[in-house]
């Protein structure tokens, strides 16, 4: 028996990251292979944003996933927590990019316990592009995965926000952003309504309204679905942590929302 | 080429086991033990920032004595099993007992086929969940010897006089400060100095807590603990 299989895995003390792990153990369970020139309609995610506010940052997204012109699933989660201060919103191949939400997840935690620390926020945005460009050959071929990164940076004591592309450039925004197939309309929706130092109320309303347009414009997306009572999701991160806002909490915001539009007849 | 002198194997093992239980025996001592809402691991380890206590996964925890580089590469190695079982598998699929059992063949593989074994032990410990799952307490042996404990384990150098202390006093259900203060009265037991929160490394493993039930005691909250901070 050789030496390494002797100890199995119980070599190689210097290396803190579980990807690399996996490449070196177990590579068939790496996401990032897949896709051809004639990879059927598989399932999207749609849109995710994430804005700044006075305590961190607020990430959002609706629920719907499609397949083509098929709605896929209604209730499809699209912001995961990463660990206690960041958050991923997924947009593009929704199978990737939950594998790969899932990764990161893994990768931070192995990472932390091994370490006995935490990764900068830096350190963490730049592992997540480094996995979006493993997944470079699947999005050429269809399977992109492009997600917005999130958190609240420690160190400096604010929230900060990062965009990507499928080739794994990082891109670092100052006050909001929005991803996938209704991002420019959601983009467009809160250039109007962004403000410096938002309170949590006004931001959760800034989002939401900014899905609600999203919703209208790009067939994509979900809006609040008043029927089955399925509404998008919201998710703080501040300094005390990744937060989840209540359905209840989110309902009425959107109820008031659409009252809103409702009364002044205008459609938005 | 001179022909290398037989040693027979008993008495082979026999040296082996000596040299291993010398170099834990001169290493400091680690207590576990359950209490109404988990399971407490105490070490006596002066240092603040090198763990004997550590984090594996959700609901399983690891500690070890002797040799701080043996035990240190044992413990990564525990990590990378449970999270790549439970990114292969499930977060519930990673149990104790299949950790227990990958320290025990390696540890035992060392021990026969190395010149020199490890000068280890360690201790995997799972918190059962509130609906009335049991813990589970591993203890594993530089030898590969594999024992399941029930209530309280000892392991180091005084672990004898340590079990024999916990015993006489261990209580079922106690809170976590009685706990506290008894784990530290057996790690005491054979020394004539109180200990303080300075000489200690405190963790738990805390069922009410979400998904990961590992929580360390900082320095601070274990004195008010202790009661000795004024």
């Amino acid at each position: 028996m050789s030496e390494d299989h002797r100890l199995f895995e119980f070599y190689d003390y210097a290396n803190s990251s579980f990807v690399e792990l996996l490449r070196r153990q177990s590579p068939h369970l790496l996401p990032g292979v897949g896709g051809g020139p004639d990879t059927p309609e598989v399932t999207h995610g749609t849109t995710v944003l994430a804005v700044r506010y006075r305590d961190g940052v607020i990430m959002a997204g609706d629920r719907q996933a499609t397949a083509g012109y098929q709605v896929a699933s209604r209730r499809i989660e699209k912001i995961f927590k990463a660990d206690d201060l960041s958050g991923v919103g997924i947009a593009g191949a929704a199978g990737p990019a939950m594998e790969m939400a899932k990764l990161f997840q893994t990768e931070l935690e192995h990472y932390e316990k091994v370490e006995g620390d935490n990764l900068s926020l830096e350190g963490k945005a730049n592992k997540l592009g480094q996995m979006i460009r493993m997944n470079l050959q699947a999005a050429m071929m269809g399977l992109a995965v492009v997600p917005i990164f999130a958190g609240f940076d420690e160190k400096a004591g604010v929230g900060r926000l990062f965009k990507y592309d499928i080739t794994g450039g990082r891109y670092e925004e100052r006050d909001f952003d929005a991803q996938g197939s209704g991002s420019k309309d959601a983009r467009d929706s809160l250039k109007k309504l962004w403000k410096r130092d938002m309170p949590r109320d006004e931001a959760m309303r800034t989002s939401l309204e900014a899905l609600i347009d999203a919703a209208d414009e790009d067939v994509g997306t979900g809006g609040p679905d008043l029927v089955r009572g399925i509404f998008p999701s919201v998710k703080t991160i501040t300094r005390s942590g990744f937060g989840e806002v209540s359905d209840d909490e989110i309902r009425r915001v959107c109820e008031a929302i659409l009252a809103a539009r409702t009364a002044a007849g205008n459609g938005g | 080429m001179p022909l290398p002198y037989y040693v027979s194997p008993e008495q082979m093992m026999k040296d082996k086991a000596e040299y291993a239980r010398k170099g834990i025996a001169r290493g400091r001592s680690i207590v576990t033990l359950e209490y109404r809402e988990g399971i407490l691991l105490v070490a006596e380890n002066p240092s603040s920032l090198l763990h004997k206590i550590s984090e594996i996964y959700d609901r399983i925890a690891f500690a070890g004595v002797g040799k701080y580089n043996e035990f240190e590469n044992l413990r990564i190695a525990g990590i990378r099993h449970a999270d790549v079982k439970g990114y292969s598998y499930s977060r519930g699929d990673v149990t104790a007992k299949a950790l227990a059992n990958a320290y025990s063949q390696a540890l035992g593989n060392i021990f026969t086929q190395d010149i020199k074994p490890f000068e280890v032990e360690v201790l995997v410990a799972e918190v059962g969940d509130a609906n009335g799952a049991k813990s589970e307490i591993y203890h594993i042996l530089y030898d590969g010897t594999i024992e399941d404990e029930r209530n309280y384990a000892a392991m180091g150098g005084q672990a004898d006089e340590i079990r024999r202390f916990l015993k006489d006093h261990y209580q079922h259900s106690m809170g976590l400060e009685d706990a506290l203060q008894l784990g530290v009265r057996a790690l005491s037991v054979t020394q004539n100095k109180t200990l303080s929160e300075r000489d200690l490394e405190v963790a738990v493993l805390d069922r009410t807590k979400e998904r990961r039930k590992f929580r360390r005691i900082p320095s601070e909250a274990l004195g008010q603990l202790l009661g000795t901070a004024k």
